[in-house]
């Protein structure tokens, strides 16, 4: 039986026809493979700590740094390099274009020093001496194992001010915000900042004496530096590790410098969180239309209408839910849920401005009508015998619902939550309008009571990558940062997916599958 | 037909069941899906504790009349009927009955093996479980009970946590037949249960059949003669929706009392 339908098949996909759909699939896969390949080279390339490039020109001018790209010179047959050689505070700008023909000499000297900073971007130059605030100076070869040194100290005196803010000061100030702090908090709150200006003034007060290879000399806190690297001088095994650690921090840490550096932690959490919570909601929501038009309702003309209907709302562009959205949840339910609960900390909103809350709701409301097609179309496959089989052994219509049919249907459901979350998570519109932040470094799920925070807003990946490219200032620095957060974006929405693939398989797979 | 329907052999009222009453009686009973008329005046009454074969042409509403008596029609709201029809004296359309009720009474098997994508054990304690909680125990005994009547425990004892559907074609209406058991009908219907089945798997279930008759009355709908001559004490032979003949099953075989029931045991239909 099954072998005579693939011969059929074979014989009906022969000749010109077959050409041309394998030629579709091989371009689109091609084109799925470029896409990722962009991603995925440009992206994790920002984190590789490549060499760093001392180019002396014909007039016998240097500068140290990386190439970005080449492009021809306007109206000549010669092409020009574009070097990234950071140094903002030095030269005003991080770029440097240079004439091919101009370049007189290319070295990669081990003592260049590449200093990755809280303020002015990159630093590439050498480290002349290090100065404490004790009046000790490290200078020549000294200077580097110092300041390696010196900057752990810093880096873990950083780790404990982070945490004392988040774990003690934050709560404070939000109750303290929310009206309902009492003295004690009001103490505690005090002596907790205290302790972090103490710790604050402990750090070591070093300074590095600094000159770029154009012969400025600079000096430069050193709380304000993130990370320090001599790349020339690392071997394949030491970048690599280097690159795993630039990796990880993106993966962990917050953003920085108005969302142009540092990591994308908060808005992974951010949009995963709210894909859960939608799934959440738009599960039962989704099932239950599901059974009642097909399995309760009367089939006339209006359940085809309401179901002609429910099609056509998956066509609904998306910014026209995020209005709905901001306007009856946000601005409806939200606004009397604020008069009626949160009173007393009007007139500053709580649940009557955008948020977590309603912006699940908002995308449970867009992928409603995919849940409801995938679960019809899986409860319409179920072979109506296996119904009269429940009927026939006494169960009621109800207990043959939940018995039989809704678990055959669960791989159909889930199917339609794996759609539902495809969607969602790479919305940006109607986010905009019902809860996401450009900045809201604290994550919504934390250990102060309720635990998960509903009312507040969220960092979102898809919003992130709109920001960093579209609103910050120096777009060509953001670039391979919003190339790495579009390809984790698609890994986000890739393991979502697996995890409901795998879920639905599970479930399959413990009886078989549907016979035909 | 209106003669016919006076004629002694039509009316099952006049066989003779003095050693064995009925179960099931069936009182000018009809049925029509939507306009078109599918059941029309039948009468008849199934002998407690025997096999009785509904035959006739495809079409002729033998499953119909099946389906009537444990209200599967209820579903289709486009089904409309008229008469009654009584088990154990009980008319099923009564508002007092509980339709799950008839239908753990009146058991079913279908044409095309239906077990649900559980265990060969869940399949089998479906229907007890539909009536409350029950001691691991009982159920445990219960499926052991079942699964013996319909002779399949030999071949699935080992593997009861194994999937319903991994069982062969025969094995599953076997299953089936044991998870009808399980709720304990007192009759039990089979929709040409053997038709999907190979020729060995088909003879084990009718095999099945016959050793159920000592506890169960058992109507059978069946396109294969030889398969009703076999397996059926009575037989009812239907046509266009009515009851043609009905008697003995040896009776109506050998010496049918009509010729239409001639014409198509023989096989020669117009």
């Amino acid at each position: 039986m099954h072998h005579w339908q693939r011969s059929k098949r074979k014989s009906a996909g022969e000749g010109p026809w077959a050409w041309l759909a394998a030629g579709s699939v091989a371009t689109s896969l091609a084109l799925l493979a470029l896409l990722l390949g962009l991603l995925a080279v440009r992206g994790l390339g920002h984190f590789w700590p490549a060499d760093v490039a001392l180019v002396t020109l014909d007039d016998g001018r240097q500068l140290a740094g990386r190439a970005v790209k080449e492009a021809p010179l306007p109206g000549r047959e010669a092409r020009e390099r574009l070097y990234r050689d950071g140094n903002r505070d030095v030269d005003g700008d991080i770029w440097e274009w240079v004439a091919l023909e101009r370049i007189q000499d290319i070295a990669h000297p081990e003592d260049l020093v590449v200093l990755e900073r809280r303020r002015w971007g990159e630093f590439i130059g050498r480290l002349v001496a290090i100065e404490t605030a004790s009046g000790e100076r490290f200078s020549g070869d000294a200077a580097w194992p110092a300041l390696k040194e010196r900057l752990a100290v810093v880096e873990d005196g950083r780790r404990q001010i982070a945490q004392l803010r988040e774990e003690t000061i934050q709560p404070l100030v939000r109750r303290v915000e929310a009206g309902q702090a009492s003295a004690e908090d009001r103490a505690a709150l005090a002596s907790a900042q205290s302790q972090v200006n103490a710790r604050q003034a402990a750090l070591p007060d070093d300074t590095l004496v600094l000159e770029s290879v154009g012969g400025r000399s600079l000096r430069q806190p050193l709380t304000d530096v993130v990370r320090a690297l001599q790349p020339n001088a690392m071997g394949p095994v030491d970048k690599l590790a280097t690159w795993g650690q630039g990796v990880w921090r993106f993966l962990s840490e917050g953003p920085r410098a108005a969302n142009t550096a540092g990591g994308v932690w908060p808005a992974i959490f951010g949009t995963v969180l709210m894909v859960v919570l939608m799934s959440i909601f738009v599960m039962p929501f989704g099932v239950l239309a599901a059974v009642y038009l097909n399995e309760v309702a009367h089939q006339g003309r209006l359940i085809r209408w309401v179901r002609i209907g429910v099609r056509n709302l998956a066509g609904v562009p998306s910014i026209v839910y995020g209005v709905f959205g901001l306007g009856v949840f946000v601005y409806g339910i939200g606004g009397h849920l604020d008069d009626w609960f949160f009173a007393s900390r009007l007139p500053s909103p709580t649940f009557g401005t955008g948020g977590l809350l309603w912006a699940s709701l908002t995308l449970a409301l867009l992928t409603l009508p995919v849940v409801i097609v995938a679960t019809e179309e899986g409860l319409a496959r179920i072979p109506e015998s296996q119904r009269e089989g429940a009927l026939a052994l006494g169960a009621t219509r109800t207990e043959m619902l939940w018995r039989v049919v809704l678990p055959m249907a669960m791989p159909a459901m889930l199917t339609g939550v794996i759609l539902a979350v495809a969607r969602a998570a790479g919305e940006v519109a109607p986010l905009m309008l019902v809860g996401v932040a450009k900045m809201a470094p604290q994550v919504p799920l934390d250990g102060e009571f309720p635990f998960l925070h509903l009312d507040r807003k969220f960092m979102h990946l898809g919003y992130h990558i709109f920001d960093a490219a579209f609103r910050s200032g120096d777009v060509q620095a953001a670039m391979p940062l919003i190339y790495a957060t579009a390809l984790l974006l698609v890994v986000v929405i890739l393991v979502l997916n697996l995890t409901a693939i795998f879920l639905r398989h599970y479930l399959r797979g413990r009886h078989g599958t549907l016979p035909h | 037909m209106t003669v016919m329907q006076h004629t002694p052999s039509t009316s099952g009222a006049l066989i003779d069941f003095s050693a064995h009453a009925s179960s099931l009686e069936v009182r000018d009973f009809a049925l029509r899906y939507g306009d078109k008329p599918a059941l029309s005046n039948l009468t008849l009454r199934v002998p407690r504790h025997r096999v009785t074969a509904f035959i006739g042409p495809s079409g002729c509403g033998k499953s119909t009349l099946l389906r009537a008596l444990n209200r599967l029609h209820d579903l289709n709201e486009s089904v409309s009927r008229e008469g009654s029809i009584h088990l154990e004296g009980q008319d099923i359309h009564a508002p007092e009955m509980m339709v799950a009720e008839l239908r753990r009474r009146v058991g079913m098997v279908f044409q095309v093996p239906n077990p649900f994508p559980m265990s060969i054990y869940d399949n089998v304690a479906f229907g007890l479980r539909l009536q409350g909680r029950m001691p691991k125990r009982r159920v445990d005994d219960v499926v052991e009970w079942a699964l013996r009547s319909a002779a399949l425990w030999d071949e699935v004892k080992d593997r009861l946590r194994a999937s319903a559907w991994s069982l062969s074609g025969g094995q599953q209406q076997r299953l089936v037949i044991a998870r009808t058991l399980a709720v304990g009908p007192e009759v039990l219907l089979l929709d040409e249960p053997a038709s999907a089945l190979d020729p060995i798997s088909s003879l084990k279930v009718e095999e099945l059949i016959r050793n159920l008759k000592s506890t169960l009355t058992l109507v059978l709908v069946t396109h294969n003669m030889q398969q009703a001559a076999r397996v059926s004490d009575y037989t009812a032979f239907l046509q266009d929706g009515e009851l043609v003949e009905y008697g003995p099953t040896d009776t109506l075989f050998t010496n049918p009392r009509l010729a239409r029931t001639e014409n198509y045991i023989t096989g020669r239909m117009a």
